[in-house]
């Protein structure tokens, strides 16, 4: 179990300060203390059996081509009071739609760089500034459909928004398959407390996939393009196709004709397409654009999509509002677009392009994060307080080469949730996706993918650098 | 459909029912080669399986003498050979995991339970004294697949080009387990009525489990001309070419549209001939004649549903 000097450290998400459970946990609690430990041994066998066997694997990059593995899953949810979801729901809804607005301004008007709220430059010199799609109109002026914002409590417990991710985030496969294994695992949880549906996900993607066809539309045919089964979260893909009943295509299976209008291959000979969930990194989706080695891409699917003849979801560029130079500049969005206080808080960033920024970053870099602006997964991070000084001399000289790409983060002291261990259960940090759907209307699911760092005190929860997950419950 | 996934899911299919009719043929020549003979003839039986799948060259480049170990190694363990039964299973896999929307969860968790299993195969389960089990199982996991797939799977076009791949590779496999015979020598032409020669299409028949229906129909001593009457011509056997094709084609009255009349014809023109065939004129053409001649037919209707369905003209739109 858990000691006190844990429970004093960090937030913990099932105990208070005293060690007594949480209001919300109590039927958690309660299970785990009528449970054998050999029966708990026994359902954590029995749902890493079922995950293999249904093959919810996933791919590692820069291992042996095409290896496989699960991503850990543990058994203890991370709950949330249903009055406290909805305060994030709040701030999620706000955040998004100003990122959204955000998008809209700077590929039209560019009124918040005119205003000054924005350094010009920083956007319009950041790589990740599509000019192809300046002046491009998009249905309901919605750019990511489909955003996931990582959330973690720090402190006395206040939510902190640590990283957009509207480009092409992933995991929701794991929101849905977590739950599913609880429900088998421990039906008995779920008939004593209502925790809040997650399982009409899919429903709600499709339905606002289909509502961003373009307009003249009748009955939009809607697919899912992926990379291939050698990508890392292949399993997601052909999931989410499946789930919603439209069809998984690769890059080959598309074509674009004289015509700027999408059609797929068929056995019976060329399909209109008109809106494509792509799942495929801007670089990579359109030879006759970006890179002309891909093959992953369609070639002319940007032409198609720039003549309002196919959806792209999400839009080409959107990585220039989730990228971590842009990332202190989200508060000043909402204000600026809606006329809102933020809801949600941002982490303190220092930008080390500012002389200040860098002098005070490389003189405590053992007490921050540092991370590359346009870098993701948890690839390229410098964590200051577990690191080597033989690492951190290796990243000083990587700063100093080209400060502009780094930003630095105080070291937040996450919030832990108690996992089962060998020996029990013991803390670790964890951190929380949820995903918010944009079409006509904001939507998404009560809670969302709960990420968890396996080794002790660890920062890290990719699941690409050895994290694994949590069902996440919001209790009602 | 998709081109992509029709064709994943045809080949699917075929690899599945490829290990499943390897691991009946290396079971015809295994036992053969447990009848008793004169010990310069000895591993004469083992050319077989290499001459029918044409793999006789190949196997050369890998393996200085063809005898039980090697053959075995070869078709069933080898990565490096395209047919064995792990590179089916593999490609099986590869297969199904590109195309896992559109199949069946059950029809995936056998499929890779399949593949986690054979990656464990070791020549060990290939000694002499398991080797029978192992193409058992081989055998059992294509049924099971076959049975979840009619048990579970939607009947629409996923299920069709399933099928037809299923029954395009058992027509072949058929057509060429029926030609062991002339590829395995007699010892010498008295032999020919003789018991080896009985043992031999009694081990034919055993290995594509038609002996108790070959007693039930014939209720007859083991004839060649009525072992491949029952193999080719009898539509009520189920793995006979005659009842390959019956599939085959209804198969692609389902599927074929006014685009792709040429592959329905092809199939209708092969199940006709076996439908109106008679035994005595076949025959007397020569069975491995006529064999070769099917398998030539059956390549060229696969080619032809690749060109129809899988590799479309993108200037045809869809109706």
């Amino acid at each position: 179990m858990p000691n006190a000097m844990t429970y004093a450290a960090n937030f913990n998400e099932m105990y208070t300060s005293d060690g007594t459970v949480r209001k919300h946990y109590t039927g958690v609690a309660e299970w785990i203390a009528a449970t054998s430990p050999d029966r708990i041994r026994q359902m954590r066998e029995a749902a890493n059996m079922l995950f293999h066997r249904v093959g919810i694997t996933f791919a590692v990059y820069g291992e042996e081509a095409g290896a496989e593995r699960l991503i850990p899953f543990d058994m203890l949810p991370h709950i949330i009071p249903g009055e406290e979801w909805r305060k994030l729901e709040r701030g999620l809804r706000q955040r998004v739609q100003a990122l959204n607005a955000f998008l809209k301004d700077v590929y039209h008007g560019q009124e918040i760089l005119r205003s000054g709220r924005i350094p010009a430059d920083r956007v319009l010199q950041n790589k990740l500034y599509r000019p192809e799609m300046v002046d491009v109109e998009v249905p309901g002026g919605v750019y990511a459909h489909i955003a996931g914002i990582d959330l973690v409590r720090a402190g006395a417990g206040e939510y902190y928004v640590l990283e957009d991710n509207l480009r092409t985030p992933s995991g929701v496969s794991y929101m849905l398959e977590n739950r599913k294994m609880m429900m088998r695992l421990v039906p008995e949880l779920f008939s004593q407390q209502s925790v809040a549906p997650v399982e009409h996900y899919p429903d709600l993607l499709l339905d606002t996939l289909r509502s961003v066809a373009q307009p003249q539309v009748e009955n939009p045919t809607v697919v899912l393009l992926t990379p291939g089964q050698f990508n890392s979260a292949y399993f997601e893909h052909a999931f989410l196709a499946q789930q919603m009943g439209i069809e998984l295509v690769e890059g080959a299976d598309l074509f674009v004709d004289d015509d700027d209008t999408v059609y797929m291959r068929t056995t019976h000979g060329p399909q209109r397409v008109d809106v494509v969930y792509r799942r495929i990194d801007d670089d990579f989706l359109d030879p006759e654009v970006f890179r002309s080695d891909s093959v992953l891409g369609v070639k002319g699917l940007v032409r198609a999509f720039r003549a309002g003849r196919v959806t792209l979801c999400n839009a080409v560029g959107t990585g220039i509002a989730d990228d971590k130079s842009i990332y202190p500049f989200v508060p000043e969005m909402i204000r600026f677009y809606l006329g809102e206080e933020p809801l949600l808080n941002n982490v303190p960033t220092y930008q080390l392009r500012n002389r200040e920024d860098l002098e005070y970053t490389l003189a405590h870099l053992p007490e921050l994060v540092v991370k590359e602006v346009h870098g993701s997964g948890g690839y390229g991070m410098l964590i200051g307080p577990t690191s080597t000084e033989r690492e951190r001399d290796a990243y000083r000289l990587r700063i100093l080469d080209s400060p502009e790409n780094f930003i630095a983060q105080p070291t937040l002291s996450l919030s832990t949730c108690p996992i089962f261990v060998e020996q029990g259960v013991a803390p670790r940090h964890i951190d929380l996706r949820p995903f918010v759907l944009s079409g006509k209307e904001i939507v998404m699911c009560p809670g969302g993918l709960t990420r968890v760092a396996l080794r002790e005190g660890s920062l890290v929860v990719n699941s690409s650098q050895g994290g694994g997950t949590k069902d996440t419950w919001v209790l009602e | 459909m998709l081109s992509r996934t029709a064709s994943n899911l045809y080949w699917m299919a075929r690899y599945v029912e490829r290990a499943e009719n390897t691991a009946r043929m290396l079971d015809v020549t295994y036992r053969m080669s447990l009848v008793p003979k004169d010990p310069r003839l000895a591993d004469q039986e083992w050319f077989a399986p290499l001459n029918i799948t044409g793999t006789l060259y190949p196997f050369g480049g890998r393996y200085s003498q063809v005898n039980a170990t090697g053959v075995m190694r070869y078709m069933v363990l080898d990565p490096d050979n395209p047919s064995s039964i792990y590179s089916c299973a593999r490609a099986a896999r590869e297969n199904a995991r590109a195309v896992r929307g559109s199949i069946t969860s059950e029809m995936w968790e056998v499929i890779n339970g399949t593949w986690l299993e054979v990656q464990r195969l070791s020549e060990e389960r290939m000694a002499s004294d398991r080797v029978v089990d192992f193409f058992e199982w081989v055998k059992e996991r294509s049924h099971l697949f076959r049975g979840v797939t009619v048990g579970t799977m939607l009947r629409d076009e996923a299920f069709h080009f399933n099928r037809l791949g299923t029954f395009m590779e058992r027509s072949d496999n058929t057509a060429r387990i029926l030609d062991v015979k002339y590829h395995v020598l007699l010892p010498s032409v008295d032999d020919v009525g003789g018991a080896v020669d009985y043992y031999q299409w009694a081990a034919v028949l055993r290995s594509v489990s038609s002996f108790e229906s070959y007693r039930k129909v014939y209720r007859d001593v083991i004839a060649p001309l009525k072992v491949a009457e029952l193999l080719i011509l009898r539509a009520d056997m189920p793995r006979s070419l005659h009842a390959c094709m019956n599939e085959v084609y209804d198969i692609l009255q389902h599927i074929c549209g006014p685009g792709e009349q040429e592959a329905l014809r092809i199939a209708g023109e092969m199940h006709a001939a076996l439908h109106y065939g008679r035994m005595d004129i076949l025959f007397a053409y020569g069975l491995h004649e006529y064999l070769t001649e099917f398998l030539q037919r059956v390549h060229e209707l696969g080619g032809e549903i690749n060109r129809a369905f899988f590799a479309v003209d993108t200037r045809r739109l869809a109706a």
